[in-house]
């Protein structure tokens, strides 16, 4: 690794740092605008009771205090604060227990939609102009304008309503297929046609034609040349589609009732448990901008043609 | 009669240098009047069937969901069983398809017509048909006015960016790379959780009202995070293009700034900002369906084609097609509007298809 290179990364670190505590401070004034504060509508609550709860919860202090409590907490105690709804719960235990049911969800459908989108794609790309190729690429179309929620929705209703094939409660291990297939049809989709271009691409390259010319077997072209080099770009898809799978997991895991992070976040929204919506936030936009940084590294030292800013 | 020709000779065959005649001159007439850009791209636009045909789906949907509700005799918030002094007559509710509530049965076997349910009525009795069309027109309407709000602001601090060039560059280059990589849906729910509830009392009794604080805060939302792809783009066709050899030329050969602004810099430029405004909308439809799904959408009893298709989850199992009416209208215009998008692209800027 040149230092070129290292001091690329460092910069985007920085950069990553420096984004994590924008989406931290933007979520703590943005929240705290709000007028009325978080226990305005409760039932039956005196002047006294609210002042109570305000100063239990620290709400009396000045908003800058609060600031800088909040975010000294979050970065040495990673204490997102107690939820306001779920009384005598941590807003990081919540999260937690919501992210291993998440976690599953996403890391499967990732790869599946990756293992998948790869072969078709590739597929798509060595048989072009084919009646094969044709179906892939109407079909995938098809997925990639298809909003998440109607998707499980539809999926919803074939599967778990007309033919019963499959349950539609997400609590249980079988639940959690439909929701999986559900998150992963977009981006396999998406993949699918990535591969296609950049493999119809690679296949027209100089070198390939050079290892055909000196009689280099089919397989061997294949494998050995034209996929490796077709995959730098769905490299690059990696940390978009850990977006995707995050927003996406927020309406999917409503529709089939699984227990994870994006319905406990829904839910605070509902509820107006601002503690949680703020740490929900937060820990989902650190992850994305994580992701992010991982893939854009990733992708520099993968591949030495890439020039650095 | 030309001289017998004689091989070997010099001699000049004197008739290939006769001036020409009319006839002559007629081939060297170019045959077709030239073309400006704009006939050139409609041409290929044209001969690309896929991006046409969705031309004319957009158009149809567009058109009749401005129309249909002129002439429909429902509204999208009359619930039909209700009427001033008389008690809810529930036969309205959750009508199949061309079925008919009680009323107007009796008005039918008495030999009256009625107007037919097409798609049977909601679960409060209001005509489904209409309110998928109404929710049509939201979305639309929302995402284009959300564009255009992305094109405007883009393009502003975009060629202002580029034009300017040096530390106001660099500064707002920054701050859009900041934007660009906060994550925008997540940014969108917490601005729209927020905005619902600090704009609801301030725009009441105004005319924003009737839009409501959702929309208005959608809006607010594009605004704020979405304009930073499309002043990149700008930017970026202003550096490059101020920089390519053709204006260099025309500078040489005399060529004023006004003449290499209008007919050099916005021709190449404004295919590029048209095409991804295109494309800005099914995204923005996209985002409004989704906060509408969340409940951070239109407020009711305004149908949006997300609201549409959240309120019908709940009555999945006996009524599914309320599910699959506004998820395929839906997938239809996103469909449509990217697959215009593109032919737009390959017809009217032939660089960025190499």
């Amino acid at each position: 690794m040149s230092s070129k290179t290292a001091l690329y990364i460092i910069k985007r670190i920085l950069l990553a740092i420096f984004t994590v505590w924008v989406v931290i401070t933007i979520t703590f004034f943005v929240m705290h605008s709000v007028p009325g504060g978080p226990f305005v509508g409760e039932k039956a609550t005196t002047p006294a009771v609210q002042a109570a709860m305000e100063a239990k919860y620290g709400l009396d202090k000045p908003l800058s205090e609060q600031y800088f409590t909040y975010l000294g907490d979050i970065v040495t105690k990673f204490d997102f604060g107690p939820s306001l709804k779920q009384r005598g719960r941590m807003v990081i235990d919540i999260i937690s227990d919501g992210m291993k049911t998440s976690m599953v969800l996403g890391v499967i459908a990732a790869a599946i939609s990756t293992l998948f989108g790869v072969v078709l794609g590739a597929i798509a790309a060595l048989r072009r102009n084919k009646l094969i190729d044709r179906i892939i690429m109407v079909i995938t179309t098809a997925f990639v304008s298809m909003p998440s929620f109607i998707m499980g929705s539809l999926l919803l209703a074939l599967f778990a309503i007309v033919l019963q094939v499959l349950p539609a409660n997400g609590s249980t291990p079988a639940g959690l297929v439909l929701p999986i297939i559900t998150l992963a049809l977009y981006p396999m989709a998406y993949i699918t046609r990535l591969t296609r271009s950049s493999m119809l691409d690679v296949l027209g390259q100089d070198y390939i034609r050079t290892a055909k010319a000196k009689g280099v077997s089919g397989t061997r072209i294949i494998f050995g040349h034209a996929l490796k080099n077709s995959l730098i770009p769905v490299l690059t898809y990696l940390g978009p589609m850990l977006a995707y799978i995050v927003t996406g997991s927020l309406v999917v895991e409503q529709i089939f009732a699984v227990p994870g992070i994006g319905r406990a976040f829904v839910s605070s929204i509902t509820n107006r448990d601002y503690p949680m919506i703020m740490g929900t936030t937060i820990i989902l936009a650190a992850l994305i901008v994580v992701m992010n940084l991982v893939t854009d590294i990733l992708y520099k030292v993968v591949d030495p043609r890439i020039t650095l800013e | 009669m030309a001289p017998k020709k004689k091989k070997f000779t010099f001699h000049v065959d004197l008739s290939s240098f006769m001036p020409a005649s009319d006839k002559d001159k007629e081939y060297m007439v170019q045959m077709r009047p030239s073309t400006t850009f704009f006939k050139d791209g409609m041409k290929r636009l044209y001969k690309n069937k896929v991006a046409f045909i969705s031309l004319i789906v957009i158009v149809f949907i567009t058109l009749s969901s401005i129309f249909v509700p002129f002439f429909w005799p429902y509204s999208y918030e009359d619930q039909l069983g209700v009427q001033p002094g008389k008690p809810v007559d529930s036969s309205y509710n959750n009508l199949a398809p061309f079925e008919y509530g009680r009323t107007e049965q009796t008005k039918i076997d008495n030999g009256e017509s009625v107007f037919p349910h097409v798609f049977g009525t909601d679960a409060a009795g209001r005509d489904y048909f209409i309110r998928v069309i109404y929710g049509t027109r939201v979305s639309l309407a929302v995402g284009f006015f959300a564009s255009v709000i992305v094109l405007l602001i883009g393009t502003l601090v975009g060629s202002i960016s580029g034009y300017f060039g040096g530390k106001v560059d660099l500064i707002i280059m920054r701050i859009v790379d900041i934007i660009y990589s906060l994550p925008d849906m997540l940014m969108v729910i917490l601005l729209s959780t927020v905005l619902k509830l600090t704009l609801t009392p301030v725009i009441e009794g105004t005319f924003l009202e009737a839009i409501g604080a959702n929309i208005i805060s959608l809006f607010i939302v594009f605004a704020l995070l979405y304009w930073v792809s499309m002043s990149r783009l700008i930017r970026g066709q202003i550096l490059s293009l101020r920089e390519q050899e053709y204006v260099l030329s025309a500078r040489a050969t005399g060529a004023k700034g006004r003449w290499i602004i209008t007919k050099h810099l916005i021709p190449n430029c404004i295919s590029v900002v048209i095409i991804s405004a295109a494309l800005q909308i099914p995204s923005a439809i996209f985002t409004e369906s989704y906060l509408s799904f969340l409940g951070l959408g239109v407020n009711a009893p305004m149908p949006s084609l997300g609201s549409l298709a959240s309120d019908a989850l709940n009555g999945l199992t006996s009524y599914p097609y309320r599910l699959v009416i506004p998820a395929l209208v839906i997938s239809l215009i996103v469909l449509s509007l990217n697959l215009f998008g593109d032919g737009l692209r390959d017809a009217f800027d032939p660089k960025l298809n190499a």
